[in-house]
């Protein structure tokens, strides 16, 4: 190698005279939110004193910032005392931080010249003693303002938004959150994990508190969603990749081996028919039934192609067999057939990837897989299903007894510091569904077992009364076991329930013939993963968080990536429906403002810095970064790049910067912080 | 009258000092050009001598080691005052270097450490004292402080001149540039810069050969037989300092089969070169789950030794002021 590069001169820095900015700090009162743990007014006081040296010109408190009047007040500094930065010491910048930039901007400032020090979440709400409060709030104004000096004017970047919408989940949420979009003219793609749309609502047989028929009210919209002009149906498919950003996503949908073809397959179900292989059902008949190797999961499936089962079939494990293909009337079986990847580029995605049943098994003292005649909720759904296994007999595992005494467990696996803490919403109602259908269709005698009675919705109350009314009979207390080891002659060949009741205040010890566990709800086994592919985060308990719990609820800290349905926490069929139309109206909303607004966010590389170690090269996540061959350097395309910063954290030669996140501003906010740039004494 | 020049080693190995010698001819251009006032190690001084200097009549001192206890501090002040140009010379005034990981430890353990392990024989726990009395007279010996600092954390520098030690062939150079100023044939650079030393990595100056990485694993040199003699050492899962590490040396100990230790210090504008490295090793590993990135992590067996082997005192977590009682 030659010594060009290492010559003996080479510049540490360059000391640059630096123009003095003028300042102005904000100090808001929130309120009481603020004011009543920080001290604001001094707050206002000490950066104009102590921060002056480092061209604070102006610092004032006001009631709320945020107001007109407040907004008013920071205009007109800017215009009067000609400003060049401002400071807003408020909420979190993810509140009000456009608030702010946007009155800067209509005053004349660079809306990137505008910083807000978090001074409420940060500072108010995690304190209680004030004098400590008011320090910290000093420190944050002072790192505010330090960091607020090394802000660079930027730009705001315009880019179109991609009319096409992903549909995650082909749940009832999914569903009517692709209808919606696709009825307003615009194209979806609904990708469902299963054969068939329709999520768990498919399985119900009746649906809490009017008891319409829950197929009966599902399948027009599966047939809308299969055949409308405007949704490609991806069934049996799963997203494998998401790349891109809000109007530009880029997608890739893994379509899984059918090994039918959809092109000539006509639905008449003769394959089905005629294939010799019989698999018990875990998923749709949650293991009470039967389907074939080659199947539709129910015949109401949308699409009707069926799936061969790779597993089960026995042309896959012995090499022989292939009945379906010789009776198939189009030959449509297809065993060569592979799994394929879609590639689909859209605008926004919307996630209603549902959720999971509590498994009952791991209340072990309920007897769940140990005691035949325990069910859980949705075994219980397909046995008083008419289209189900027992053609909608309610009877014991054997299959043919009908029980006289039922018990209905709530809150099973919810409201439990062992399980879940959370209460899954659907369950009391569920439970006094099943009271009902039990009663009617047997005339058995039926206990609910619960904590508390929770029917706080349109007509649910009502409901509640009726089952009361129809006889059922309630035991306020938590279930502690659920046994078959009688202790009395009443209680030999019964399952016998031992409860507390809190009412009577008494132990009591019921022999019933039938338990039914109304499990609660829980978040997808996979949605951690899921919402790391799609760059959103999970709660604690492992539902994908909203952007604001009460303000909005569909969308998520990622712009372009709605929420809905139970994949956001329990809920019941109304208000998934409810959230799967509203986040189409914010689909709808971005797709017409045609082009969406980007934080000029960027990274970049200082090309005489760059060494080429290409360390960067494999890190970006939107396959931003080239490698120069010629120069043996790296380089950014800015149209790619999304500001996430993996980069310029990578870079070992610091040869990366990102605007709005440089090292000098990163410092300076520090120094501020520590308390480094105060005004000498 | 011919200018003056001196040299001065605190807290050091004595490595810079054969590196100027090591310029072999070299040497004659200084004794030629410059009259010799100071260097302990070349000649004998007193450092009253050198208290007597008037101050600003030394032109250029090149001052190697980091400052660990009172008389390197003493010296320090002392040279800054005496001299026009203050070079920071080595690893050791620049950063810290190896003495600097020493801060890792309070003093008591590294006195425990030195004079009462498994490999030194003091049977009588005889341990320095800062102060003795003996018959002529009581003796003082230099008093430790609780942690090493580059010199510009003590005195203000005018140049850094970065290696472990500086290569001779950047040193020759910086004697050549001193000797064209002296004769007015050349500008010197502006205060503070970085000189005898490239702007880039040690990548930019390594001939082997990069691709994009993704590192499963990490090792130690003697685990890679035979090692790729052309692919970059990286790459091979081997932790290389190279990416962070200022230019300048000509990527000799990648081109001699073996990985950058990072003597050169940190790569222009680099504010921390332990954060840097570390956050660059941690880019290039190839795992999906927590365990698995634990698993290949746990391949650095000592990471502060990996990435701050020679950055430590010069960190961005430098300790702080009130850690020691500067003497003003």
């Amino acid at each position: 190698m030659s010594d060009t590069r290492s010559n003996p001169v080479d510049k540490r820095s360059s000391p640059v005279e630096k123009k003095i900015e003028r300042v102005g700090v904000y100090v808001c009162h929130c309120g009481s939110n603020i004011a009543g743990t920080v001290d604001v007014v001094d707050v206002a006081k000490w950066a104009g004193e102590k921060l002056k040296h480092q061209g604070v010109v102006v610092a004032r408190e006001y009631k709320f910032m945020c107001s007109s009047l407040g907004q008013e007040l920071i205009q007109k500094d800017i215009k009067e005392l000609g400003l060049t930065r401002v400071v807003v010491a408020a909420c979190s910048p993810h509140l009000h931080e456009k608030t702010f930039r946007t009155a800067a901007k209509n005053a004349g400032l660079n809306p990137y010249l505008v910083e807000l020090a978090s001074i409420r979440e940060q500072v108010s709400w995690v304190h209680s003693d004030k004098t400590v409060a008011t320090a910290k709030a000093k420190a944050v104004v002072a790192g505010a303002v330090s960091r607020v000096i090394e802000n660079r004017p930027l730009d705001e970047i315009k880019v179109p938004i991609n009319p096409n919408t992903l549909v995650v989940g082909g749940g009832i949420a999914g569903i009517q959150s692709a209808l919606e979009i696709a009825n307003a003219g615009f194209h979806v793609y609904l990708v469902e994990r299963e054969p068939s749309i329709g999520g768990h609502m498919a399985q119900f047989d009746k649906t809490f508190p009017t008891l319409d028929c829950s197929a009966c009210i599902l399948t027009p919209r599966m047939v809308e969603a299969g055949t409308h002009p405007n949704i490609t149906l991806l069934t049996w498919s799963d997203v494998v990749n998401v790349s891109g950003y809000v109007g530009n996503f880029h997608v890739t949908i893994k379509k899984k081996a059918r090994f039918v073809n959809e092109e000539l397959c006509t639905g008449c179900g003769i394959c089905q028919e005629k294939c010799p292989k019989k698999v018990i059902d875990e998923v749709y008949e949650a293991g009470l039934g039967y389907r074939k190797a080659v199947y539709t999961p129910f015949a109401q499936a949308v699409p009707n192609f069926p799936v061969m089962d790779k597993e089960n079939c026995t042309y896959f494990i012995k090499g022989t067999c292939k009945a379906c293909e010789k009776f198939c009337p189009t030959g449509a079986i297809d065993f060569k057939q592979e799994d394929q990847l879609i590639n689909v580029d859209v605008g926004n995605i919307v996630l209603a990837t549902g959720y999971d049943l509590f498994d009952a098994r791991r209340v072990s003292n309920y007897g769940y897989g140990r005691l035949p005649n325990v069910f859980t909720s949705l075994e219980f759904e397909r046995l008083s299903n008419a289209a189900g296994p027992t053609s909608g007999n309610i009877v014991l595992r054997d299959g043919k007894t009908t029980p006289k005494n039922v018990g209905i467990i709530h809150c099973v696996g919810s409201r439990d510091k062992n399980f879940n803490n959370y209460c899954s919403v659907i369950c009391c109602m569920q439970g006094l569904k099943f009271a009902h259908l039990v009663h009617e269709r047997t005339g058995a005698t039926v206990y609910n077992f619960y904590i508390d009675m929770r029917t706080a919705y349109k007509a649910y109350d009502e409901f509640y009364q009726r089952v009361l009314e129809e006889g059922t009979l309630f035991v306020r207390g938590k279930v502690a076991e659920v046994t078959n080891a009688a202790r009395r002659e009443s209680e030999k060949g019964k399952l016998i329930i031992q409860v507390e009741d809190t009412l009577a205040g008494k132990q009591r010890r019921i022999p019933v013939d039938m338990v039914i566990l109304s499990s609660g709800l829980q978040p997808r086994y996979d949605a951690k993963e899921v919402g790391k592919m799609f760059g959103i985060s999970c709660s604690t308990d492992g539902w994908f968080t909203e952007k604001h719990p009460k303000l909005d609820p569909v969308a998520t800290m990622t712009e372009g990536i709605y929420i809905v349905g139970c994949a956001q926490g329990p809920k019941d069929i109304p208000s998934s429906v409810a959230q799967g139309a509203a986040a189409s109206a914010r689909v709808l909303d971005k797709i017409l403002q045609k082009e969406v607004t980007l934080e000029p966010i960027k990274a970049s590389v200082d090309h005489e810095k760059c060494s080429g170690c290409k360390v960067c090269n494999g890190m970006c996540p939107f396959n931003a970064i080239a490698f120069i061959e010629d120069d043996k350097v790296s380089d950014i395309n800015p149209a790619l790049c999304q500001g996430c910063g993996t980069c310029v954290a990578a870079c070992p030669a610091g040869a990366i910067s990102g605007t709005g996140f440089s090292d000098a501003q990163i410092i300076a906010q520090i120094d501020g912080l520590l308390l480094r740039n105060l005004e000498p004494a | 009258m011919k200018p003056k020049f001196a040299m001065y080693w605190a807290a050091s190995c004595g490595g810079c000092e054969i590196a100027v010698l090591n310029t072999h001819e070299k040497i004659l251009d200084v004794d030629a050009n410059f009259e010799v006032v100071f260097w302990p190690v070349a000649m004998d001084a007193k450092y009253k001598d050198v208290e007597a200097m008037e101050d600003g009549s030394i032109l250029l001192t090149l001052f190697n080691g980091g400052i660990r206890n009172d008389e390197n501090e003493h010296i320090a002040r002392l040279l800054r005052q005496k001299s026009k140009i203050l070079v920071s010379f080595g690893s050791c005034a620049c950063e810290g270097c190896i003495p600097g990981l020493a801060n890792l430890s309070p003093v008591g353990d590294i006195v425990q450490t030195a004079f009462n392990t498994i490999t030194t024989d003091n049977p009588h726990e005889i341990y320095p004292q800062t102060t003795y009395d003996v018959p002529e007279g009581e003796l003082h010996i230099p008093k430790l402080f609780s942690v090493l600092r580059p010199l510009d954390q003590v005195v203000d520098v005018d140049y850094y001149m970065p290696g472990c030690p500086p290569e001779s062939h950047q040193i020759a150079a910086v004697i050549d540039l001193v000797i064209k100023v002296v004769k007015g044939e050349a500008q010197l650079p502006p205060k503070g810069s970085t000189i005898g030393a490239g702007d880039s990595t040690v990548c930019d100056e390594c001939p082997r050969s990069r691709n994009v990485k993704l590192i499963k694993e990490f090792k130690r040199i003697q685990d890679i037989a035979p090692m790729d003699p052309t692919l970059c050492i990286l790459e091979q899962g081997i932790p290389c300092n190279g990416p962070a590490t200022r230019s300048g040396c000509n990527a000799r100990c990648p081109q001699a089969g073996t990985q950058c230790i990072g003597c050169y210090g940190p790569a222009e504008g680099v504010m921390d070169y332990g954060a840097r490295l570390i956050t660059a090793f941690s880019s290039v590993i190839d795992a999906t789950t927590p365990e698995e990135i634990e698993h290949i992590l746990d391949g650095i067996p000592d990471p502060t030794g990996q990435v701050y082997r020679f950055n430590l005192a010069g960190s961005l977590l430098k300790a702080s002021a009130n850690a020691f009682k500067v003497k003003e």
